[in-house]
């Protein structure tokens, strides 16, 4: 018989051995770079990125009392209002009408996916000439409805919602395939009791799939507004930022401050900003996942 | 007559869904007079096969093909071998500290790599590498979402298999090796193809690390097929439908593996 202390430390000792590729990985390019953001915040840097003069939360005030950051903070907020709601509501949509057992029907789940293999740069290339003003596709389709010309990107009305409608494509594929998986998992006889009882389709989407959907919904969401803050492909392919820092969105503002104007202290203090944003919002989401346990 | 409607509904939606794609791809059949008009050429009147060959040639697209296949395969084996390790650990073996340890590995889900990009492009800097694959790969060799993904399935696998061959004396990572693995098969595929996905079309990391042509990924290359002076529509179009075909493959192949891997987040276990 092993002496029952001794095989704890074998166990543990055993376990951290499995443990350790990934831990050291995180360690190295996750919690130490996390730890260095926060210092590089809380200092003066050179134009190598070092450390030169602690300066507290000076550049904390210095963001809070600039009006571009706010801007900024709009921008972010807008975007994530533009791509997330019409992008869920789309993938409902398509979801609905794809969850049924007709003939060919994977074809078409195939299709409805089919925007989640056209990468960022590539479809960036195709917007940027369906929104070319001059004789691209979507000028074209206004002076079908006669409506005057836009000029998308270089309009700064028009810039922030023209790059959502390229994030709502690409989101499209992903969204509408977590929320099928959703629907196939409602069992078939909750509908068959209900269809009993003289339901009709509105009243049943509404009454039954909706709140069976919700948590389903509740990630996608999640999911969604996550990814929409953390946008970037685009921007940079499309805009860099403008017109008049109208797509200037917090991951772009990082990347500008630091590799463009070196300002890696400012940059950081950008980056824990969003670092929290994010962490609040996941935190909400396990905090909601572990509540629904529950009711399951 | 009702399935009728219903088919013409799905039929419409995936009009929409595909047509920037369909139009891309008709574009680069057109002669550049084509891509020039307007209204519109919605289908060319001969095919210019051509459009493809000055896209090779305009940029190397295979050299950038073959990068994000070398870092994506790089990315996928790592994480395959440190997520596995990981997420058997935390399946079956008890010890002190499990939880902690399972709480940490979450937690670096919530920390978004924009808001760790400097550091990071500073230690790649500075272990000297800029323009490597290992500097596009090495970081992104660890997940937390692929150890919980695994760890998952790993605890639907009998545990009275692994305590009986333990009992038979049967060492831990012949066990790992032997039986785990093997019937884990489904949950390797799902974290293959989402993490092979995911990194092919990684943007933000490659354009800060990879500066010469030779290194640079696919989605970084494309920038020089950017419509400009010198460059039409048709030449730039046929180089997105180069560099998309493996992923539209991927995804047509291994769709269901992908649902599963999307979906493994939504579920708590």
């Amino acid at each position: 018989m092993i002496p029952k202390q001794k095989k704890t430390v074998y166990n543990t000792r055993q376990a951290l051995l499995y443990l350790l590729p990934s831990l050291l990985l995180f360690i190295v390019f996750t919690f130490y770079p996390l730890i260095r953001s926060i210092k590089l915040s809380l200092f003066n840097t050179n134009l190598m990125g070092q450390e030169t003069v602690f300066v507290g939360l000076h550049r904390y005030a210095e963001m809070f009392a600039s009006p571009q950051f706010f801007h900024s903070l709009l921008v972010t907020f807008l975007f994530t209002l533009y791509t997330v709601i019409p992008g869920i509501l789309i993938a409902l949509f398509l979801a609905y009408i794809v969850n049924c057992q007709l003939r060919y029907i994977s074809v078409f789940r195939t299709i409805f996916a089919f925007p989640l293999s056209i990468a960022v740069a590539g479809a960036s290339m195709i917007f940027m000439m369906l929104f070319n003003p001059g004789a691209g596709v979507f000028t074209y389709l206004l002076q079908l409805l006669h409506l005057s010309p836009v000029f998308w990107l270089s309009d700064p009305g028009w810039a922030l919602p023209s790059i959502a409608m390229i994030a709502i494509w690409r989101s499209v594929g992903f969204n509408t395939l977590v929320l099928l998986s959703g629907l196939q998992s409602i069992p078939e006889q909750i509908y068959e009791s209900a269809r009993i009882d003289g339901s009709v389709s509105w009243r049943q989407f509404k009454d039954i799939t909706l709140p069976l959907l919700s948590p389903t919904l509740f990630f996608v969401f999640i999911v969604s507004v996550i990814n929409a803050l953390q946008t970037f492909g685009e921007i940079n392919i499309l805009t860099q930022g403008g017109p008049m820092n109208e797509t200037n969105v917090i991951v772009y503002s990082i990347y500008r401050e630091a590799f463009f104007n070196t300002n890696f202290s400012y940059a950081s203090a950008e980056a824990i900003v969003l670092f929290v944003i994010i962490l609040l919002l996941t935190v909400f989401e396990f905090y909601f996942l572990e509540k629904r346990v529950f009711y399951r | 007559m009702k399935k009728i409607l219903h088919y013409v509904l799905l039929a419409i939606a995936a009009c929409i869904i595909l047509a920037p794609f369909l139009y891309a791809v008709a574009v680069s059949f057109e002669s550049t007079e084509e891509t020039l008009a307007f209204p519109p050429v919605w289908i060319p009147a001969a095919l210019h096969v051509a459009n493809y060959g000055k896209a090779l040639q305009t940029a190397p697209l295979l050299t950038f093909i073959f990068n994000s296949f070398a870092v994506s395969i790089l990315v996928t084996v790592g994480q395959i071998i440190t997520c596995s390790l990981a997420a058997y650990a935390f399946a079956f073996f008890e010890f002190p500290g499990k939880k902690v340890l399972f709480t940490l590995f979450l937690s670096t889900m919530m920390i978004p790599a924009e808001s760790t990009i400097i550091p990071n492009y500073m230690i790649i800097r500075s272990l000297d590498w800029l323009n490597t694959y290992q500097g596009l790969a090495v970081p992104f060799m660890a997940s937390a979402f692929g150890t919980f993904l695994l760890r998952q399935y790993f605890q639907t696998l009998p545990k009275e298999i692994y305590e009986a061959a333990r009992m038979d004396g049967c060492s831990r990572l012949r066990f790992f090796f032997t039986m785990v693995l093997p019937l884990s098969k489904p949950a390797l595929a799902t974290l293959s193809v989402y993490t092979f996905l995911s990194t092919y079309n990684q943007y933000m990391w490659p354009l800060l690390i990879t500066n010469s042509d030779s290194m640079r990924t696919v989605q970084i290359g494309l920038a020089m097929l950017q419509w400009d002076q010198g460059i039409s529509w048709n030449t730039t179009m046929a180089g997105i439908v180069i560099v998309s075909l493996p992923t539209v493959v991927l995804l047509i192949l291994g769709q269901k593996q992908l649902v599963k891997g999307l979906t493994a987040g939504s579920t708590k276990g």
